[in-house]
């Protein structure tokens, strides 16, 4: 509610529609005598300070009568929309649970009418129905059902694809309970949508036929009488008209305002809370000197979203040249979101603090734009889960490796071009010529990732980082993928990223393990000690929780009771405490800090 | 039960080509596949939600009960757990309630969790709580697809091990779909393995993992990364 009346839109979609529903409420008795009195003395006036609108034919204010008016005209749009919507829901939901003959016949005709003129379906049905309000309200009704169908309809048949109704059919509930049960309640929301839009064009049409003599008959009158009746007048008293039109064109923006504004923060409901940005505690840290042979070093790194939500919380990390660090942890302990930052690609309005940020030797953020922009453009190689979001689907995956040459390296597009086809051989696409004029969508998953990584190639990369890079891929397309990681690390040096959930996968490609827990490194070890070497409690749940072909299967799998707190509600003492066997008192209170254990390894426990 | 010359076609497109399998009475028949191998679609068919031409012989309609990937979109994000969970049983109003709670402590979830959303619970709550209620309409055969692989590690053994109790405890018949050789080859009797439509290999879990007799079960298992395969850094030479 707050977020509807941050945006202007919805402010004064907000505002006009509450004055509007006041006006309703509290004209007719406050106006009502007012402009029901009729005064023979003042007829066919137009403004005067007594009368700012004017008077009408028998002397009654009109002013007075727009006041009182906002009643019947509100109230028969809210009935015309309540006809049409309850027609609509009705008629769009039968497909569904009528057999497939008569569900045809009930989408076809529903398709011929949304078809069909919507004001022509109303004036047909208002004559047939009857001169008058009800006659108008049962013609407005008809005309915005059709509309009502269709969207239940789509709305219901993305709904019945759901996996939850697909359980409810195995289990034999009726398809009528299905509808009202499951389908209904879940497409609520963009009806009640529909609807706040629907009012302000029911009050526009029906305006529209009073206007036209179809609908309110005297002695009532609604806005639409009152401009009917004005109109003849509006040359020699403008207004006499203008009051009416105001009237009606205010409250058909106000809907519709309020409508819009209701489907955007509807839409934006899935995104982080707006409030405002909690303020980090800044914490001194000793930062020490840079590390002149890493590739990326990273001191102290923090990620928040406004709302206190701080996925990534002091992530500190190394990268030697030759390198694969593999970065693991269950899904929202923020490894993405490390690698964004890395590259410089939190998305707004994500926040990143760190004590350092090193990419070859260089702060990334001191660096002036354009040569911070050239470094990640040339140093940098991002690949990630999804090789179609790093490929344009419209360019051809030729044009698109060439263009890195042409940008970032001054190459000419012949060369560059050349270039693109020894990178995409390189990684063992087959045919390279050949692919390299073909679309993204030609390609198959793992020759797209092939292409991503060649992509990377391009330049002389010194950091790779791949963001579960195989999570998408069967499991033999994810061994020669992995295959062509550990080669390109080898051959070009550069210091190698490996983002994944699945510490098997990071396991067998990495050389160094870092494994995340809600936000923070909690142990950092050499890959070999991974199997049983493993220090923190959670890593080595985490490892016996993992079925391989020797695990035994006469005996019960270990696994981790429950879950890791989400970003916004990490606990001061360790985030793992609360599923830690070995928790003590002092591990809710007091968070440990990672410290080395051992030669080349580093663990953050109490315990160990 | 068994399934016999099963195939799916969606148009020219042979998803599930002559598939026969049996799935005998109390064991857990694992099938491995990659994607677009089209073990979903043959689960799917056994569960009546794709049309198919062939047999499956030996179990009724609503005798088959299937848990999907993935535990958000399976359950309904507008009813509570209990309404879910009830949802299939065919039991006055008043035995409802102990049906349900006695449904809840069968997958080791507390039945205070009956109350809640399904957005509230974590990811293997919810799968636990399809389980619940695919068991409620007391199947002769459950058909598992890929219901781990929503899931963390940390999660996964807790509802494998459930798997297991099941099987050993009810006798519980099953069908368990996963891409993962470890998983299936930790939970099942039998593997079956599927490849572009077809049954390629079928026998004894431990028999198919030692000695596989095809060649696309070789190269499936030799893809099954390993943990501490990976090998310690290289010495930087500058
Ligand atoms: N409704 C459909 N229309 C056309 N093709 C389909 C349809 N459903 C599935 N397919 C195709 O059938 C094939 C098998 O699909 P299915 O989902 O059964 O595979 P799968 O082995 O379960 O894959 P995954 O492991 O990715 O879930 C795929 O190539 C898929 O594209
Ligand atoms: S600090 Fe305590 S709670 Fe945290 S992992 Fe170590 S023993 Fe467990
Ligand atoms: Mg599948």
């Amino acid at each position: 509610m707050r977020r509807l009346l941050r945006t202007p839109a919805g402010l004064a979609g907000t505002v006009l529609v509450t004055a509007m529903v006041v006006l309703a409420v509290a004209g007719p008795p406050i106006w009502g005598a007012e402009a029901e009195r009729i005064d023979s003395a003042s007829i066919l006036q137009g403004a005067t300070a007594a009368h700012p609108l004017g008077t009408d034919n028998l002397g009654r204010d009109i002013l007075a009568r727009v006041l009182v008016a906002g009643r019947l005209s509100l109230t028969l749009a809210l009935l015309a929309t309540l006809v049409g919507a309850t027609a609509g829901v009705l008629l769009g939901a039968l497909p569904s649970v009528l057999p497939r003959r008569g569900a045809r016949l009930v989408t076809g005709s529903v398709n011929a009418l949304v078809a069909f003129p919507g004001l022509l379906l109303a004036m047909f049905t208002a004559v047939i129905a009857g001169l008058g309000a009800r006659g108008a309200v049962i013609g407005i009704g008809t005309a915005v059902a059709p509309g009502f169908a269709r969207l239940t309809q789509t709305l219901a048949a993305s709904v019945a694809g759901a996996d939850y109704v697909s359980a409810a059919r195995m289990l034999g509930v009726s398809r009528w309970r299905v509808m009202t049960r499951h389908v209904l309640p879940n497409i609520a929301e963009p009806l009640i949508l529909n609807f706040t839009q629907a009012l302000g064009g029911a009050l526009l049409a029906l305006a529209g036929m009073s206007f036209l003599g179809l609908g309110v008959q005297p002695p009532s009158f609604d806005w639409g009488r009152l401009l009917f009746d004005g109109f003849g007048r509006i040359y020699a008293t403008p207004a006499v008209a203008l009051g009416p039109a105001a009237a009606i064109a205010l409250a058909g923006i106000g809907f519709n305002l309020l409508g819009d504004a209701l489907a955007h923060a509807a839409a934006r409901r899935t995104a982080p809370p707006g409030t405002d940005a909690e303020p980090g505690a800044p914490r001194p840290v000793a930062l020490g000197e840079p590390d002149p042979d890493a590739v990326l070093e990273v001191r102290d790194l923090t990620v928040a979203f406004p709302g206190g939500v701080t996925p990534v919380r002091g992530l500190s990390l190394t990268i030697a040249p030759g390198e694969i660090v593999g970065l693991v942890g269950e899904s929202g302990s923020g490894k993405s979101l490390t690698a964004a930052a890395i590259g410089g690609l939190v998305p707004y309005p994500g926040e990143v603090r760190a004590g350092r940020l090193r990419l070859c030797g260089a702060d990334v953020r001191e660096l002036p734009e354009a040569e911070r922009r050239r470094l990640l453009g040339t140093s940098l190689a991002m690949v990630f889960q999804n090789p179609m979001a790093a490929l344009n689907p419209a360019l051809k995956v030729g044009g698109q490796l060439a263009e890195v040459a042409v940008v970032h390296q001054g190459a000419s597009r012949a060369e560059a071009a050349a270039r693109a086809v020894d990178r995409l051989d390189h990684v063992r696409v087959p045919e390279p010529a050949t692919r390299a004029r073909q679309h993204p969508h030609e390609l198959s998953g793992g020759m797209r990732q092939r292409a991503v990584i060649a992509m990377g190639l391009m330049g002389a990369p010194r950091l790779i980082v791949a963001d579960e890079p195989t999570t998408a891929l069967d499991v033999t397309v994810q061994r020669e993928i992995l295959r062509l990681l550990r080669e390109v690390t080898a051959e070009t040096g550069a210091a190698t990223l490996f983002i994944s959930h699945d510490i098997a996968v990071v396991g067998e490609l990495c050389h160094r393990v870092v494994v995340m827990y809600a936000g923070r490194v909690v142990e950092e070890l050499p890959v070999g000690e991974l199997a049983s070497g493993a220090a923190h409690p959670y890593t080595r749940a985490l490892v016996a929780s993992l079925p391989d072909m020797e695990t035994d299967r006469s005996l019960p799998l270990a696994s981790i009771p429950g879950r890791q707190p989400p970003p916004a509600e990490v606990p001061d003492g360790c985030a793992f405490a609360a599923r830690c066997e070995l928790a003590t008192a002092r591990c809710a209170a007091e968070r440990p800090p990672l410290i080395p254990y051992g030669t080349a390894r580093r663990v953050a426990c109490w315990e160990v | 039960m068994i399934i016999k010359n099963l195939t799916v076609r969606f148009g020219a497109f042979t998803a599930v080509d002559d598939v026969t399998l049996e799935i005998p009475d109390g064991a857990i028949v694992g099938l491995v596949g990659e994607s677009g191998s089209g073990k979903s679609t043959l689960a799917r068919a056994v569960s009546g939600l794709v049309p198919y031409s062939g047999a499956v012989e030996g179990v009724d309609r609503r005798g088959v009960q299937m848990v999907f990937q993935d535990p958000l979109t399976s359950l309904d994000p507008r009813m509570t757990v209990g309404a879910s969970v009830a949802e299939g049983l065919r039991l006055p109003r008043a035995a409802r309630q102990a049906e349900v709670e006695r449904l809840l402590s069968l997958v080791s979830l507390p039945v205070s969790l009956a109350g809640r959303y399904s957005r509230e619970l974590s990811g293997g709550q919810r799968q636990r709580v399809a389980i619940a209620r695919a068991l409620g309409a007391r199947p002769t055969l459950l058909v598992a697809d890929e219901i781990t692989s929503a899931l963390d590690v940390s999660v996964q053994g807790a509802v494998l091990n459930l798997i297991r109790a099941l099987r050993e405890e009810f006798g519980l018949t099953m069908l368990f779909i996963s891409h993962n050789l470890a998983v299936v080859r930790y939970v099942s009797d039998v593997v079956a393995v599927m490849h572009r439509g077809r049954l390629v290999e079928t026998g004894p879990a431990e028999r198919v993992v030692a000695a596989p007799a095809h060649d696309y079960t070789r190269s499936l298992l030799e893809a099954v990364p390993r943990l501490g395969r990976g090998r310690p850094a290289p010495e930087v030479t500058s």
